[in-house]
């Protein structure tokens, strides 16, 4: 690590600063400047008594002038404080991190899926470009676009939980290992190889299938046309016809050559996927009961526990900043061309 | 003769490409087929007879149960689509759910279109303090998950239409303000606008007349995917119970309830509305495929993407 390395992580660290102060404080303003009231929304707007409503303006704080609701807001997120959870009664920060395990397990292996399907399908499409392979894959890849990831998830129940009766329904582990199993890391498949519990090990790898292949595939169809176009690309390039007139195997040219070279702009861009990871875990965490950051918003939101909704947004904003800062730090290490 | 050529000349341009191109032709006629349907389907504003049944389309009444009808009954050659909890005939509100999607979709798209390419023009042609400050806030929205924003803003206003297209407005703004601006940083230094600057035209006229032309094309790629997009996250905000209130037929409401069905084998409650929605979402995200082919010569020539 040069000095180069140095200088370049300190400003990417010192530019996150203005874009968090930036980013949460768009997170206030629309929270609090939308049309409606969040105070009556929040209590369902109908035949509210206005001692309540007053009530929980004071609560929440919503009763302060709007700037000094704005210095309140920061002062707190700086010291970690997010509140009570109304719903819960817990501290909403010690909630969210207690189900950030969940989400990241999720969230993990849903690359892990996306990257599966989307790259191997991509290495194809491209290798047998304009033929009726590639058509097919195409269309599968703008297919994945287009499909409601909710609704996947439930397809996938439907055939693979309720009909075939292979892989469980929903949640994270059997109704057996509820009470007898304690969390270390709550990364359960962590926890399970720690634990060294085979049969728990296997319960959670079951658990984990549906949910991962149906955030997986939110990624995959990104992910098969990122591949599909850098491996065009790189298969025009000199060298592979080098390697081609050398006498290798087309096997070996394509996945050795080939998609070597061309994974580097696709590993680029995998890691700035989060965002659109973390919008398909709200779905599928609903659809399968997983109990991580992105369901909690939602059961915080239909139960209008404001202190959590607002919490958990700040969570996943900062936590999605962090994410890109480091990768973008990843690849500065691994790319010295990242930091010109 | 000439005339109507002349007329319509710019139809004629605009359908040029649809006669070589399969993509384009596939998701036009989809999202035809449901704009009509959504037309002769949806609601018709007339408090007697919301959704047209006098006119026998679509064969009952999708916000009515049915006392004669079974509950929960499969598909059969009566109610094609099967009935569902409340007795009501699923076929009916599959065919009469896609107005709100595409109500939702296109105007919040176009709030958004509006919006965010104004500000990217004045933001790329201005410069300076104001450029930075609104491609630092663009950007800090941009990274946020869309779908999260969009469904929390929506859940802190009441339920509905309006709510959900401007949820979906707001969340979309950077998409447009970042492409805009980006074409304005590249057009702003090009010959022509040297030369409309060098005769002294006012700096109004370069922008609207100059620059704003030449983003258009970059606009128009992006905003068919931005509708496949809306489409989804509409019906993600229905799933969860924010969309319209029922009983107003909602392809993700739809199959919000049918979830509770599932493991009792009930799989017409969400297979239908969801083909709806990944046939709908699926016909915009072929027109965006064929629109960036068209677009992007570099591409078409290469045969690739």
């Amino acid at each position: 690590m040069g000095s180069s390395v140095v200088k370049y992580i300190i400003q990417r660290v010192l530019l996150t600063i203005p874009m968090l102060f930036i980013l949460l404080s768009t997170v206030f303003l629309m929270l609090r400047l939308m049309p409606g009231d969040p105070v009556l929304a929040m209590l369902g707007g109908r035949n509210v008594s206005p001692e309540l409503i007053e009530q929980r303006r004071r609560e929440w704080g919503l009763d302060k002038p709007l700037g000094t609701q704005y210095v309140n807001y920061f002062w707190r997120i700086l010291h970690g404080d997010f509140g009570r959870s109304s719903r819960t009664g817990k501290p909403v920060i010690k909630e969210l991190f207690r189900r950030l395990p969940a989400t990241l397990e999720l969230a993990i292996w849903g690359i892990f899926f996306a990257a599966l399907f989307g790259i191997t399908t991509g290495i194809w499409a491209a290798v047998r470009a304009d033929r009726a392979t590639d058509h097919a894959i195409r269309i599968f890849h703008i297919g994945s676009f287009a499909i409601p990831i909710f609704w996947l998830g439930l397809i996938l129940q439907m055939i693979f939980a309720v009909q075939l009766n292979w892989l469980p329904v929903a949640k994270r582990v059997s109704g057996i290992y509820a009470y007898t199993f304690s969390p270390i890391t709550r990364f359960y498949l962590l926890d399970a190889i720690i634990l060294r519990d085979w049969k728990l090990l296997l319960d959670v790898i079951k658990h984990l299938i549906l949910p991962a292949v149906t955030l997986g595939i939110a990624l995959t169809g990104f992910l098969g046309r990122m591949t599909r176009a850098a491996m065009l690309e790189v298969l025009d390039a000199d060298y592979i016809t080098t390697a081609r007139s050398k006498g290798l195997k087309e096997r070996v040219v394509v996945l050795k050559h080939a998609l070597r070279n061309a994974l580097i702009p696709i590993v680029t861009v995998l890691g700035l996927q989060f965002a659109i990871l973390m919008g398909g875990a709200v779905l599928t965490e609903t659809v399968f009961s997983w109990p991580g950051v992105a369901g909690f918003l939602v059961r915080s939101l239909d139960a209008r526990d404001w202190n959590a909704i607002q919490g958990t947004i700040v969570f996943i904003g900062i936590f999605i900043t962090t994410v890109n800062l480091i990768v973008d730090i990843l690849y500065s290490i691994i790319d010295p061309r990242v930091r010109y | 003769m000439q005339v109507t050529r002349f007329l319509f000349s710019p139809i004629f341009k605009l359908l040029r490409p649809l006669k070589r191109h399969r993509l384009l032709q596939i998701g036009l006629a989809i999202v035809a087929a449901h704009i009509i349907m959504a037309i002769i389907c949806g609601p018709t504003g007339n408090p007697d007879d919301p959704y047209g049944i006098t006119r026998r389309i679509p064969p009952y009444d999708p916000t009515k149960s049915y006392r004669e009808f079974p509950r929960l009954a499969p598909p059969s050659a009566e109610h094609w689509m099967g009935t569902d909890h409340l007795q009501r005939d699923v076929f009916s509100r599959v065919i009469s759910g896609g107005w709100a999607p595409i109500v939702v979709a296109f105007s919040s798209i176009a709030i958004s279109l509006t919006i965010g390419s104004i500000l990217g023009w004045i933001s790329g042609f201005a410069g300076g303090l104001l450029d930075r400050v609104l491609s630092l806030t663009m950007d800090a929205i941009y990274s946020f998950p869309s779908m999260i924003l969009a469904i929390a803003l929506v859940a802190v206003m009441q339920p509905g239409l309006v709510p959900m297209i401007m949820a979906i407005a707001v969340v979309y703004v950077p998409t447009y303000f970042r492409v805009t601006r980006a074409e304005v940083l590249q057009v702003r230094e090009q010959t022509f606008v040297e030369a409309a600057r060098a005769v002294g035209a006012p700096w109004r006229r370069i922008l609207l007349r100059h620059i704003a032309p030449n983003t258009v094309n970059a606009i128009m790629a992006v905003s068919s995917f931005n509708i496949a997009d809306a489409i989804l996250t509409e019906a993600a905000m229905s799933f969860l119970g924010y969309g319209l209130p029922p009983p107003a037929p909602d392809w993700g409401f739809d199959i919000q309830n049918g979830q509770r069905f599932l493991q009792a084998g009930y799989w017409w409650l969400i297979t239908f509305p969801g083909l709806m929605i990944l046939s709908l979402s699926l016909g915009f995200g072929l027109i965006g495929e064929a629109v960036s082919d068209l677009l992007n010569p570099k591409r078409r020539r290469k045969k690739v993407g």
